[in-house]
This record gives C-alpha cells, sequence and structure tokens, in this order.
C-alpha cells in the first residue's frame, strides 16, 4: 500500500528544499522546473524505486535519470532526504569544490545515476541501462523524467523510436508536462499538440496524469511496473513553480533568486500547505 | 584458421579482437547504427547475436544507449563511420561518454581517405582535431591489419573512453601478430640516423616506409617513430626526437590541423632546444570520390611527396 500522506509531506519538504536552494545559494538555480516534477521526483524516491543509500553503487537498485538535469534542486533535495548526503551540502550548489554541480554529475554527487543536463540525451541513456540490465537478467528498473521543452531535441524521438522496437518494458519515461521553456509557452515555440499520440503510434504504453496528485502518479508508476512488452511514458501534466503562488505559470522563475520577501512568503505558503496534509 | 592479415581491412581486423573480447567479458555489447555489418561486428554477430544490438540508423541514440550500458556497470562497443563518430556526435562523446569518463569504445570507420570513393561526406580527415581536446578520451590509429587486432584488444581491455580509427580497404601490410602494442607509447620503426625524425601513424606508416630508401639514396638516415596512440601521446619519445635529431617531419592521413602533427608540436614546443617540425597531411581542404591509393598519392601521401620533405626539397 502506498502512504499518500507522507508523500504528500515529503513532497512539501522536498518543495522547501528547492525554495531554500533558490534562496541560499549563491547565483540562481532553476527552481520552476524543480517544482514541477517534485510529486513526480518523490513518488519514485521514496516508494517507488528500490534503492540503497547507504550503497549507491547496489547493481540491483532502480535506476533514475533527470534528463531535464537543470532541474537537479528537486534530484539534490531528494538525495539528500533520503540520506546519500548531508543536507548541508545542499547549498554548496554551483560553488567552487560543492559535490553538487550546475547540472548532475555522476561521478561527484553520490545517488546521481547519470550526468546529465544536455537535453534530449537521457531516454537513450535509460534505453541502455535498461537493455544491459535485461542482458544481465536484472529485474531493476529504469525511471527517466523528460521536459515537454525537452522534447523538441532530434534525439529524444530516436530514443522513442527504439525503446519499443527493442521491447524495453523495464524503461518508464515520466514527461514533466509542464508547458513552458526557457524563451517562454511551448505551445507557443514549437507546439507538439499530440504528444500523446507521438509515443503510442511509436510503440510505448501512454499514461496521462495529473503529474501533481501523488494517488494517479502513483497508480500511473504501478501500471508501468506490470506492463509487459512495451516500455511505458508518463505524461505529466503540470505547473512550473507549482507550491509557490507567484512562481506558478511564470516563466521568470525558470532561473532566479527569490528575494527575501518572496523568500519568507515562499515558506509560508509551504508551512500552510503542510498544515493541510 | 589463420588470418591473412594482408587481406583484410582494419575494420575486419577489429572484429577479429572484438569476438575475442565478447568471450573475455560477458559484460560487453556492441551496437552499431546500422553499421553492424561494415564495421567488423560480423563475427560477433555469429558467436554472441544477442549481445550485438543494431540500432538503426541513429547515431545519437547508439553513443547514448553506449553511455547508458556503461553506466549500468557494463563495458559498450559502438561503431560507425569517422564523420559521424567524430562531429554528428561529438557533444554525446564529450558530455555523455568522456566527461563521466564511461567504459566505451568508439570505433571510427571510413577514417582518413578511406571513405575513398564515397567522397568527402564519408570520409574523416578532421577527426583526431575534434576529438583530441575531449579530456579523459584515448585516441589510437593503428596502422595495418595485424596491429588494429593488438591495439584493439587493448583498447576495449582500456576501462574508460577510447576512440579507435579504423579503414575501410585491405590495407597495406606493416605488421605482423608479434607487433607489440602499449596504450601512450610510441614505437620506433628503425633508428639508423639522427638528420630527421619522422613520426607517423595510420595509413601513412605504410608510405613512409616506402619513402624511406628514397631519402636514404640521397644520404637522409633518419628515425622513423609510429605514434599509434595519438592521445595520450609519447611526449618522451617527441622530447628525445628533438634532442636526437633536431628536426621532426609527421605524416598522417588527416587534415594538417589539429591531427598527430599538431599534438607533436604542442610536445615539441615544450623541449629546451629549438626544432623544426614539418606537418605532411591534407592541406585544409575537401579532397574527393576516387580509390583510396589515388587520394593518398594525389593529397600528400605519396612515398616521393614524403621522400621529398623528409630531404628537405
Amino acid at each position: 500500500m502506498h502512504d499518500i500522506k507522507k508523500l504528500e509531506l515529503m513532497a512539501n519538504t522536498i518543495r522547501r528544499d528547492i525554495v531554500d536552494i533558490a534562496y541560499k545559494a549563491q547565483g540562481p538555480s532553476h527552481p520552476g522546473p524543480a517544482l514541477s516534477c517534485a510529486d513526480i521526483v518523490t513518488a519514485l524516491y521514496f516508494d517507488i524505486m528500490k534503492v540503497d543509500p547507504q550503497n549507491p553503487q547496489w547493481e540491483d537498485r532502480d535506476r533514475f535519470i533527470l534528463s531535464k538535469g537543470h532541474a537537479c534542486p528537486v534530484l539534490y533535495s531528494a538525495l539528500a532526504e533520503k540520506g546519500y548526503f548531508p543536507k548541508d551540502w545542499l547549498f554548496t550548489i554551483r560553488r567552487i569544490d560543492s559535490h553538487l554541480q550546475g547540472h548532475p554529475d555522476m561521478r561527484k554527487t553520490p545517488g546521481v545515476d547519470m550526468t546529465s543536463g544536455t537535453l534530449g540525451y537521457g531516454l537513450s541513456v535509460g534505453l541502455g541501462m535498461a537493455l544491459y540490465l535485461k542482458h544481465k537478467g536484472n529485474a531493476a528498473r529504469v525511471f527517466c523524467v523528460i521536459g515537454d521543452g525537452e522534447c523538441q531535441e532530434g534525439p529524444v524521438w530516436e530514443a522513442v523510436m527504439a525503446a519499443p522496437a527493442m521491447r524495453a518494458d523495464n524503461l518508464v519515461a515520466i514527461l514533466d508536462n509542464n508547458h513552458l521553456q526557457s524563451c517562454g509557452a511551448v505551445e507557443e515555440i514549437l507546439p507538439a499538440p499530440n504528444m500523446a499520440r507521438l509515443w503510442e503510434d511509436s510503440g510505448w504504453n501512454v499514461i496521462t496524469v495529473n503529474g501533481h496528485n501523488m494517488g494517479e502518479i502513483l497508480s500511473a508508476l504501478d501500471v508501468a511496473r506490470n506492463y509487459h512488452g512495451k516500455p511505458t511514458c508518463i505524461i505529466a501534466n503540470t505547473i512550473k513553480g507549482k507550491g509557490i503562488s507567484y512562481m506558478q505559470h511564470d516563466n521568470a522563475w525558470h532561473q532566479k533568486v527569490p528575494t527575501p520577501a518572496q523568500y519568507e512568503q515562499a515558506l509560508r505558503e509551504l508551512e500552510e500547505e503542510r498544515a493541510c496534509l | 584458421m589463420p588470418v591473412t592479415y594482408d587481406k583484410i581491412s582494419t575494420r575486419d581486423a577489429f572484429g577479429i579482437a572484438l569476438v575475442e573480447k565478447a568471450r573475455q567479458y560477458e559484460d560487453l555489447i556492441a551496437i552499431g547504427a546500422d553499421t553492424t555489418k561494415s564495421m567488423g561486428f560480423k563475427p560477433m554477430m555469429a558467436e554472441f547475436p544477442e549481445r550485438v544490438i543494431n540500432n538503426g540508423i541513429a547515431e545519437q541514440n547508439m553513443a547514448l544507449m553506449g553511455a547508458g550500458i556503461a553506466a549500468a556497470g557494463g563495458k559498450a562497443v559502438i561503431a560507425t563511420y569517422a564523420p559521424f563518430a567524430s562531429m554528428r556526435i561529438s557533444e554525446i562523446v564529450r558530455t555523455m561518454i568522456c566527461y563521466p569518463k564511461l567504459d566505451v569504445t568508439i570505433a571510427s570507420g571510413l577514417a582518413g581517405l578511406s571513405g575513398n570513393i564515397e567522397g568527402v561526406t564519408h570520409q574523416g580527415i578532421e577527426d583526431i582535431g575534434v576529438v583530441r581536446s575531449i579530456a579523459n578520451l584515448c585516441i589510437v590509429v593503428p596502422a595495418d591489419a595485424a596491429s588494429t587486432v593488438v591495439i584493439s584488444r587493448k583498447a576495449i581491455d582500456h576501462k574508460g573512453p577510447v576512440y579507435i580509427r579504423l579503414g575501410r580497404a585491405v590495407s597495406e601490410t606493416v605488421f605482423d601478430e608479434s607487433y607489440k602494442f602499449e596504450l601512450g607509447k610510441a614505437n620506433i620503426l628503425s633508428d639508423e640516423g639522427r638528420d630527421v625524425a619522422v613520426i607517423c601513424n595510420g595509413a601513412a606508416v605504410a608510405r613512409v616506409l616506402r619513402a624511406k630508401p628514397l631519402w636514404e639514396d640521397r644520404g637522409i638516415k633518419a628515425r622513423i617513430i609510429e605514434m599509434p596512440t595519438v592521445k595520450p601521446i609519447d611526449e618522451e619519445a617527441i622530447l628525445a626526437a628533438v634532442s636526437d635529431c633536431g628536426r621532426i617531419v609527421t605524416a598522417e592521413e588527416h587534415n594538417i590541423i589539429g591531427g598527430l602533427g599538431s599534438a607533436v608540436c604542442e610536445s615539441v614546443c615544450k623541449a629546451e632546444r629549438p626544432c623544426q617540425v614539418t606537418r605532411i597531411g591534407i592541406d585544409d581542404i575537401y579532397t574527393e570520390s576516387a580509390p583510396h591509393d589515388q587520394l593518398l598519392d594525389k593529397y600528400n601521401l605519396s612515398a616521393e611527396h614524403i621522400a621529398q620533405v623528409v630531404i628537405g626539397g
């Protein structure tokens, strides 16, 4: 059984970490795109994925790739909350000599399964991992979070074509469909009105969910676990900046540092949300 | 059946080493981008079909899957033609393979002018220059089929990214099975004098050896150094050539910019004494469709041209 309340509280904690990182780290991080996938990453690390923080290189672990690597505050927070490294590392992000790079680095940060951040590449890497695990007879699975703007990158579609052909049913793509990219609205820059169809017609098992509804996220991930013969793509409809009123839908928060007043307001809003959970 | 090395290409020689290593490493998986038949995978496909993936005409997916296999704990070999192996996927090689130092061997076929009659689109004359500035990447350039088998074994053994340059047609024989190779080490092929040191690799080695009697007829005595590893380059051998000979000629099947000649100059500039370096290669131009030998002759790698440069004419 899933403990949805516990997971919602953890998602709230991770949002708090993301806001803390945005405020306390020197220089801007990417709070907006991290907040949009906070519920997804929480569901994965605190319920679905088989991992061991004491043994980050455990060969039977499930793998996670944050292909939209700029959203790494969400991953760093999940790893810290999970116990891979001390929480005070979070505020060293992007500083000299830090374990936490501007985009995920598998050699510097315990728990990061793959270096990422150059958009369009994570899904193919995930496919390679998934096929290797199958070759080893290993039941571990691979989860890859990609962005909707990221789907404008050509290599995404090489992987979308290849994964069903290779019957990589141990691969799950989760599309963080937050509708915004660096320069504006995805729908205005390069719309993909039939995103689900594009994946479905390529041979994926496609499930569309509200990416901020923990129950929906978990049930889609449960379906993916039990779906054989095809990889699963979960299209998670999300809100960029989710959880902080002034960040929601405002693309200025793609990469920005809150003022002290904004920071206080964000903490207040998260406390209020927590009290309701 | 014994292999007759003067009857096979370096890509087929690579395939001999690949299947051997597939026997040794059960975690080795080879991926081609519709190149499984043309990049020497056939012996491995026959023996280990479940470990050879043809992922279609999608070099980026191939390279990234290779990264994924290695990141999950395996050993990956990816193979395509030089323009694609060095340029189409170069950012992937840099950021997703070399930055995390993943165990991926990149086999680069049709390299140099060996793409021959296909023309410029399939010739790879810039590849070394493009990939040489990528940190963590080893770059090896075998001279013929026999040495390719030896070098490929070591390249696949190496736990980290390696770029191996392969040719298309039957290669001119220089070495035999007794060829010795150590990553990062030069081979002195002859050391008959100190007038000049000739540093070469790949298809240029056979051409240099053909040029040798021509310069010797003019009384020149040279040290001939094969430099099969371009990175990490054998700086010690280069600095010894500077101090012993004071003059170096480099010869390679590559654009004159960025390849072996450039790498040699980067070491020479660390020397304590001055040294003249003359680089032989393709003069920063695009070539054309033609048989490989004719291209080598026309684009500066004829024995006569090499001899002329060595003589100083």
